[in-house]
């Protein structure tokens, strides 16, 4: 019986465990998790801040047989006698090690952040855990002003969290536009209208430089020397994989533990997974991939045959009000159009809408939904699959109108009874809905079409008048 | 004769479609089958025989196919069968027969809503309320069901309800007629219903709209289904069906701001491989709003089959006896013995299921002779080449029909039998109310009633029990079915005449039936309905560069199942098409009514190409009606429902090919 060991118990970890028992059930799986809590759904976070959902809700309740070790943390790893143990003595064998240990947040080295053991100042948290949660929510029943120090994903997430709270909240991105990773730089400019519109401040242009205040927080000092008042700071500033295990192994990493398309590292019987795992030299931070690489590597630790080639990002904002959808490389303009590439945008910032779509050689290579996102589905499936695309852009762009006066054509079947059509109506000359009864037996089955072909008659009657006069 | 709208027919509402008031024309049509015929030999003609000689040669063939056991023989029924007829055919099976090998059409059609129903509330009811509800609901959401084509007279129901300021949600990867009337259309890529309805149960949670109450008070298993869903967060449900967010949250948000609402499903959600899950699916949805048992709300599943829901309940399904009982059940058994008048241990155990029982059949230990009643398998069976095989490698092919269809062609003997209006009977329509038709003709001279040719053949084989006259089958039915969960104990030919609307169970003759369940309780141990965690699976065929294209399949507005009848009038218009997408028609250089050939790794068809804007680009819709070269099920796949068995009709990958020179 193969013994699998995973290091992590998050989004990937959780996941792989459920698609590897559900491919085979008689697999011995040990989980080591550094959370005490069980697996939870990180994707919900800032629906708990935002007061959406209980934390209870967003637990990951498995249904798989596996032994599970939360709480515990790996010290390390011996490739040689293929054992895991952990910092509470527990020494684990295994024939296939996975490494999920996903990432931690950033906390970006800026003056007053932290004291001189590595505490973050009193008033200041990272948003990374269901416990960072739960101490932001507390934090912010006393707290009157919020500082987010990052506007990109997260960030935004986390002021529109906060902003139900009832605090005022400031955001600060040192980038030239919210998002900047995901959007151009029109599209954060049609962003940050949203976001002010919500009656958050945001400050561009300059990155945090210091946190003001020696006890508790007072605020955040960015480097030309503006102050954002608060007290209460969210760091939001990315996060670093958590390769920390798999370097003292002596396994091979760069930013996060190298893998190959079967998120084999350069151990044979080791794996790795999710934010740690570097594939192709792109490390994701998303849910998706993770999420798609656990079935690949179900399906190879099981026997089959799979590849992972990679992942396309699809970015969307979690936030009430602020309606995102990015994927792909969106950063081409208007002006770069060519034989090869087309740039499709439609901006309406006063309604805060901007889309805009960015394709190569008829394939859908980048997209924005900004304030309208009615036709992402759409969008990311021709983005997901490269599938033709419509000979009309706007239907990327725009869900189809519904309206009741839908102009039928002469052969559009109203009475679907008696298979009478629009053009049998509108040429019957006549003029109510009894005569077209008795003329085109029309409604006269199960009448489901009366008021089509009242509509009909409305709209060809005048015409007539016109005709005769 | 002629037909009227006058009375209460079929589906219930007021009216008769085209369909419905021209199946007069077949009564008396030149194509009506009336004599036996029997063929001496294999590729030989088929030659009319008297009676005596037909059912003499089937009662010789029965008796050679059984010599090493009774399972040597299969029965395949029909949906369209009265309940008179389909409770005499599984006795029959059971009793002349003594095969475990019956089974029948319907288990392509309502098998997954039935198991999804049973698991939920411990009984399989399509609509658990009665149809006049519908009129009353303020939001009704319909998944894979396109009724203002299929059966237009119950459209009034839901034009009732808009008119009264309700909103109707259609489910379907094609802009239908019934899209056109809806509030909201969401059109996801065929397969993917399952991932949508977690989605949609994702946005209630997140927005706070369970019913947690009801929750507390009539359910159980809610947790799991909780953890379920959480995986199906907007985004990935978008990138899987391609519905957006905000679609998604409108439909949630209709459907539980409604004080009355339902959730209706159909065959487009069914017919997959993993179709109980996805009924499963849009019953949990249900129960996490509060809707089923309580007034004016629900979920149900639409049938239009002339008798889906009858023929469901007694006994011509492989795993269960009369009044929906189960043959495994040993109660059940020695009620439905003493009934018959058999030991409980004479009763042969669970058979094949439908698709399972074609693909059996004339090969390693499968039947190698079938009695065929009321369906054309041909036509109507996934992977259809590969069943005509099956069908052709049979010792004995018996074929009981009102005209030659597809399956009547290539039976060593074919009966021709009555037709609805030429005898009395039974049926009982999607709500659960039996309905009493009465016999307005006299048959052709030479044509038997399917009852006269199960008594002729019993008579053969030496085994009573088995009367010609429907009321008094209907008479034993109810007794067959007294105590089960169809019970029918308490209605009779009587009560029916005189007007009254029963719907079962309706255990004794002063019960007024039982037009809403639940009201009370579930049927099942604890009266709690049950939630049930399922989870989308990967696609059964995934499209590829060869196959590029996912195929879908249904009914039009003209025709009726495998066509075997509605072909034969010629005043019902139409023929054979694939619809496709206007893009994709312009890429491929495709005009409208061009001829196409549609394939797939199992079968080709070629079609009129029927250029649209209401379908997706990557789906193509192909209607199932027409045999031959024009099969829709040659191109389907024969994947089956683990629970239903029901096979995959709906999604399928496929191409489209120009014909060239």
């Amino acid at each position: 019986m193969t013994r699998v060991v995973v290091i992590g118990n998050g989004m990937a970890g959780s996941r792989l465990v459920e698609e590897l028992l559900r491919r085979d059930p008689t697999l011995e799986v040990t989980v080591f998790g550094a959370e005490q809590r069980p697996a939870y759904n990180r994707i919900l976070l800032s629906d708990v801040l935002a007061g959406k959902r209980p934390a209870a809700d967003v637990t990951l309740t498995s249904m798989a047989r596996a032994r599970r070790f939360l709480g515990s943390e790996v010290a390390g790893i011996d490739r040689v006698a293929k054992t895991v143990s952990t910092a509470d003595g527990i020494v684990a064998p295994y024939d296939v090690l996975v490494l999920a240990t996903g990432s931690d947040a950033i906390v970006p080295p800026v003056h007053g952040i932290a004291g001189p053991s590595g505490q973050l100042l009193d008033g200041v948290f990272v948003f990374r855990t269901l416990e960072d949660c739960d101490a932001i929510a507390a934090r912010a029943k006393r707290s009157t002003q919020a500082v987010v120090v990052g506007g990109g994903l997260l960030g935004l997430e986390a002021a529109r969290g906060l902003l139900q709270h009832g605090l005022g909240v400031d955001v600060v991105h040192g980038m030239a536009h919210l998002m900047d990773v995901q959007l151009d730089g029109a599209g954060g400019g049609v962003l940050r209208r949203s976001v002010e519109n919500l009656g958050v401040g945001v400050h561009l242009g300059s990155f945090a430089s210091r946190v003001l205040g020696s006890r508790s927080v007072t605020g955040v000092g960015l480097a030309d020397g503006r102050e954002v008042k608060g007290d209460l700071v969210v760091l939001a500033c990315g996060v670093r994989p958590n390769v920390g295990v798999a370097r003292s192994a002596g396994l091979a990493v760069e930013r996060g533990v190298l893998v190959d398309d079967q998120l084999r590292t350069d151990d044979p019987s080791v794996y790795a997974l999710g934010e740690c795992a570097q594939h192709r030299g792109e490390v994701y931070g998303l849910v998706a991939p993770a999420w798609e690489q656990a079935t690949v590597l179900a399906d190879v630790l099981t026997g089959r045959s799979a590849s992972y080639t990679g992942s396309r990002l699809i970015t969307r904002l979690k936030a009430m009000d602020l309606e995102v959808a990015a994927m792909g490389d969106t950063r081409p303009g208007i002006e770069d159009c060519d034989d090869e590439l087309e740039v499709v945008v439609y901006a309406d910032p006063v309604r805060y809408v901007y889309k805009k779509l960015v394709i190569r050689n008829g394939v859908l290579t980048g997209a924005l939904l900004l304030g309208d996102t009615s036709t992402a589905g759409v969008v990311s499936q021709a983005f997901d699959r490269g599938s033709a695309l419509p000979e009309d852009r706007s239907a990327l762009l725009f869900a189809p109108r519904r309206s009741a006066a839908v102009e039928l054509t002469d052969d559009a079947v109203v009475c679907t009874c008696n298979a009478v059509t629009a053009a049998h109506i509108r040429e019957s000359g006549c003029t109510t809905v009894p005569e077209v009864a008795l003329k085109t037996r029309a409604t006269t089955g199960c009448g489901g079409c009366t008021s089509v072909v009242k509509g009909l008659l409305a709209s060809c009657t005048p015409a007539l008048e016109r005709t005769v006069a | 004769m002629t037909l009227s709208s006058g009375g209460e027919i079929g589906a219930g509402p007021k009216g008769l479609c085209r369909k419905g008031w021209t199946a007069a024309s077949l009564l008396r049509s030149p194509e009506r089958l009336t004599s036996p015929m029997v063929r001496d030999r294999k590729g030989g003609p088929l030659v009319p025989v008297s009676w005596d000689v037909a059912l003499d040669r089937v009662v010789h063939g029965i008796r050679l196919a059984q010599a090493e056991t009774p399972d040597g023989v299969a029965v395949f029924g029909g949906g369209g069968l009265t309940n008179e007829k389909a409770y005499a055919l599984g006795k029959f099976a059971r009793v002349a027969l003594r095969t475990s090998q019956i089974d029948y059409n319907g288990r392509f059609c309502m098998s997954s809503a039935a198991a999804a129903g049973n698991r939920a509330f411990g009984v399989d009811r399509g609509l658990p309320f009665p149809l006049a509800d519908l009129a009353e609901a303020d939001c009704i959401l319909l998944v894979g069901s396109n009724p203002a084509e299929t059966m237009p007279p119950f459209v009034q129901y839901l034009t009732a309800m808009l008119d009264a300021g309700g909103d109707l949600v259609v489910v379907d990867p094609r802009r239908t007629p019934t899209a056109d009337l809806a509030t909201l259309h969401l059109g996801p890529q065929p397969g993917s219903d399952l991932a949508l309805a977690n989605g949609l149960l994702f946005l209630a949670l997140e927005e706070g709209l369970v019913d947690l109450e009801y929750l507390a008070a009539r359910t159980t298993g809610f947790e799991a289904v909780k953890a379920a869903v959480a995986g199906w967060w907007p985004s990935r449900v978008e990138r899987l069906t391609g519905v957006s967010e905000p679609d998604l949250r409108s439909a949630v948000r209709m459907l539980a701001s409604a004080e009355r609402a339902m959730i209706l499903t159909a065959r487009g959600a069914e017919q997959h491989a993993h179709g109980v899950d996805t009924a499963t699916a849009w019953l949990n949805l249900a129960l996490a709003l509060g809707l089923p048992g309580e007034p004016g709300s629900g979920w149900g599943t639409l049938t239009g089959q002339g008798n889906g829901q009858g023929g469901r309940e007694h006994g011509q399904r492989a795993d269960q006896l009369p009044g929906y009982r189960h043959i495994s059940d040993p109660a059940a058994r020695e009620h439905v013995a003493a009934v018959w008048g058999v030991e409980p241990s004479s009763i042969p155990g669970p058979g094949r299921s439908a698709y399972e029982l074609l693909d059996s059949l004339g090969g390693g230990g499968g039947p190698s002779a079938l009695l065929v009643f009321a369906s054309n398998p041909v036509v109507s069976a996934p992977n259809a080449r590969h069943v005509a095989q099956r069908l052709a490698s049979l010792d004995l092919l018996v074929v009981a029909d009102l005209v030659l269809s597809e399956t009547a062609a290539l039976a060593d003997v074919v009966l021709p039998t009555t037709q609805w209006a030429e005898e009395d009977g039974t049926t009982t329509n999607l709500e659960g109310r039996v309905l009493l038709r009465r016999r307005a003709m006299d048959p052709p001279e030479g044509v038997w009633s399917d009852l006269q040719i199960l008594n002729g053949l019993a008579a053969r084989l030496g085994v009573g029990g088995f009367p010609v006259e429907p009321e008094v089958v209907f008479e034993e039915l109810r007794r067959a079915s007294a105590g089960g969960i169809a019970d029918y104990a308490g209605i009779t030919y009587a009560r029916l005449n005189a007007g009254e609307n029963l719907h079962w169970p309706c255990p004794s003759t002063d019960h007024l039936g039982t037009p809403r369940l639940f009201l009370d309780g579930f049927a099942t141990p604890d009266g709690r309905a049950r939630f049930f965690a399922v989870d989308q699976p990967d696609e059964a065929e995934p499209v590829s560069q060869a196959f590029p294209l996912r195929l879908t399949t249904g009914r039009v507005a003209m025709q009726y199942q495998s066509g075997a009848q509605t072909r034969r009038i010629t005043s019902l218009p139409g023929d054979a098409f694939v619809e496709l997408h206007e893009d994709l028609a312009r890429r491929m250089g495709i005009v409208h009514g061009e001829r196409v050939k549609v394939s797939t790794v199992r079968g080709e068809a070629w079609l009129a190409a029927k250029v649209s804007d209401a379908i997706r680009p990557d789906t193509v819709f192909v209607p199932f009606h027409w045999a031959g070269k024009k099969r829709a099920n040659s191109l389907t796949g024969d994947w089956l429902d683990p629970i239903s068995k029901m096979p995959a009709f709906k999604a399928c990958a496929a191409r489209i090919d120009r014909i060239t020179g």
